[in-house]
């Protein structure tokens, strides 16, 4: 039990995918204009890691050594374009945002990443277990970019207005913005976690 | 003149690196070095255009048989044989450029760039200056572009960072957060260009 | 359970096996959320639709598109039968946040008239202000704007030829929509064209082309 609850924090805190491990930066970057969309875009990501975790656990001595990756590539780009028919079905506006980084979740490095790291090695529960928790480091860390940017660049949160109407330094919601914010919370929390 | 624009569009204006986060990965993992940089460039220029193309007469395919819904795992599947079938006729024709690319065809598969091009450009959805069809002589010609421009940012970006390895930098900002931000700059002089081709 | 060995045969097995059971739970999947896909496509079209009419009866909604600054702009647009702008809603946009994303509400803020369109007389030549027109762009968005006026603009030509009226060549013929085969009134034309209903093409001289060819 002990062990589960250390692999599911691991993603979350120690070994966070976008500030411990730098992995997924494409989607950290584009899709944090809002905190919505980074919180969409999080869960989308969550959902693939945890399936394609779980069935590339329970696959794991049925691949051969040599076509693994292939192999996983394939049952990844399934869950992917399941997640992408599931949301143009039931929350096409959220989809229209995301569009293009939707399929790209396919090549994000923490979905690979994570299945030659630890499914390929652990049992279904604690890959199920990674799965989750890397999913929610992710998860974490790109609602918080999102509602940063969200905040300087047009003054709301989650669309709830913080500061009055007409404020917002819009470079935030705009390229520049991205990787400016990335850089500073990482260094934020490369600060913080040195101290611990 | 309409081809022309396609370049200035895909290279500056809406370049790949800076303004459509693609390819962020190589952008930050292989800009430490003007040479590898160069590299890297040439090497996604190569396997871009052509992964273009092939998926771009795939997706015809795709659509004539009503499951489109195959694209992302047909994509991803092809570009990986792609890059291995060019590894191995690279090695075997022209040992020299294999030399010179060889290591960067492995981790081309799994750069953005190339998924996220090939699925705009088959679905129509690539930026295109006004008045260009969507076709392919167009995509293929964007997926070059867009190739020049990643080299193009690459490039900058590894000379920007070779200088800054002889700087002094507060700790906790050492590493990515300064390559972020330096990259955040690079962005804010591309933003420059927009509205360059309407 | 022992690893499978990397021989040709369980390779082949392997990746085929996966292969074909991932297409499978796709094709499944895509079965099941493709009606979802398509009918959500058109609710929202026809949300749009009653959006844009504002409880006009008669009014008519036009789906209409142009390029912008970031991509595809479609709009919906509502026009009451003397051409009056009645409502717009927008369908789809990649315009740059913050800037260029205000064209879904920039033109129908009814305090500020230079902006608004809405209520206005549409003309089929709307222009920005920087362009000779008398529509003030969204700051710093020139381009979404020009883009934005430009679908409003063929929305009007798609209007009028809906009504009827060639707009290219200014006459007034009044064609019936011989497609769908529904019998349309014939509108009086200027020099006294038929009022009655016919099937065929109103003709010049005044009356239906069947009676025309009936009298013959």
């Amino acid at each position: 039990m002990n062990k589960g609850l250390k692999t599911l924090t691991n993603g979350i805190l120690t070994e966070n995918p976008t500030f411990g491990l730098v992995l997924g930066m494409c989607p950290t970057l584009a899709t944090t204009t809002s905190a919505v969309n980074g919180m969409s875009m999080g869960l989308a990501t969550m959902f693939v890691l945890i399936c394609s975790n779980v069935v590339i656990s329970m696959l794991k001595n049925l691949i051969p050594d040599k076509v693994r990756i292939p192999a996983f590539i394939v049952v990844i780009a399934t869950f992917v374009t399941m997640v992408q028919l599931a949301m143009q079905a039931y929350v096409p506006f959220i989809y229209a945002k995301l569009g293009l980084f939707i399929p790209l979740i396919v090549v994000n490095c923490i979905v690979l990443g994570r299945a030659e790291a630890f499914a390929a090695k652990n049992s279904v529960g604690l890959s199920a277990l990674d799965g989750l928790g890397m999913g929610l480091g992710f998860t974490l860390s790109l609602t918080v970019i999102g509602a940063i940017r969200e905040l300087l660049g047009t003054g709301c949160v989650f669309g709830a207005h913080i500061f009055p109407e007409n404020y917002g330094a819009l470079i935030f919601v705009l390229a520049p913005g991205a990787f400016i914010c990335l850089a500073y919370v990482m260094a934020l929390v490369h600060k913080l976690m040195k101290n611990n | 003149m309409i081809y022309f624009l396609i370049f200035i569009s895909a290279i500056f204006v809406n370049n790949i690196v800076l303004s459509q986060f693609l390819g962020i990965c190589p952008f930050l993992g292989v800009s430490k070095k003007i040479d590898t940089a160069l590299g890297m460039g040439a090497a996604v220029t190569f396997v871009l255009t052509l992964a273009t193309i092939v998926t771009y007469l795939l997706n015809m395919m795709l659509v004539a048989w009503h499951v489109e819904f195959l694209q992302t795992i047909l994509f991803i599947l092809v570009i990986a044989a792609l890059v291995q079938c060019i590894e191995i006729i690279l090695k075997k024709i022209s040992p020299s450029l294999y030399q010179a690319l060889g290591v960067f065809l492995p981790l081309i598969t799994t750069n953005c760039c190339l998924l996220g091009v090939a699925i705009l450009v088959a679905n129509g959805t690539n930026k295109l200056p006004m008045g260009a069809d969507h076709n392919m002589l167009t995509g293929t010609l964007f997926a070059f572009a867009t190739a020049l421009g990643f080299s193009l940012a690459l490039v900058l970006f590894a000379g920007i960072r070779e200088q800054l390895a002889m700087n002094k930098i507060p700790k906790a900002m050492q590493g990515t957060p300064i390559a972020l931000l330096t990259a955040g700059l690079l962005a804010m002089a591309f933003m420059g260009f927009s509205g360059v081709v309407g | 359970m022992a690893k499978l060995e990397s021989t040709f045969k369980n390779m082949a097995l392997s990746l085929t096996c996966i292969t074909l059971v991932a297409a499978a739970a796709l094709g499944g999947v895509y079965m099941l959320t493709a009606q979802k896909i398509a009918t959500q496509a058109e609710e929202a079209k026809n949300a749009a639709k009653v959006a844009v009419l504002n409880g006009v009866e008669d009014g008519v909604a036009i789906e209409t598109e142009a390029d912008g600054f970031g991509g595809k702009i479609k709009l919906m647009v509502g026009f009451a039968q003397d051409g009056t702008i009645l409502g717009y809603e927008v369908l789809e946009q990649q315009e740059t946040p913050g800037l260029g994303t205000h064209i879904v509400e920039w033109f129908k803020n009814a305090g500020k008239p230079g902006q608004n369109i809405i209520g206005r007389q549409a003309t089929g030549a709307f222009s920005v202000s920087k362009d000779g027109g008398d529509v003030d762009a969204i700051t710093a968005a020139t381009i979404s704007s020009r883009a934005f006026l430009k679908a409003i603009n063929s929305a009007y030509a798609e209007f009028m030829k809906q009504q009827g009226v060639d707009v290219s060549t200014g006459a007034t013929m009044v064609n019936t929509d011989a497609a769908s085969g529904a019998t349309q009134p014939c509108v009086e034309h200027k020099d006294g064209c038929c009022e009655h209903q016919c099937n065929h093409e109103c003709h010049k001289e005044g009356c239906c082309k069947e009676e025309m060819e009936a009298t013959k």
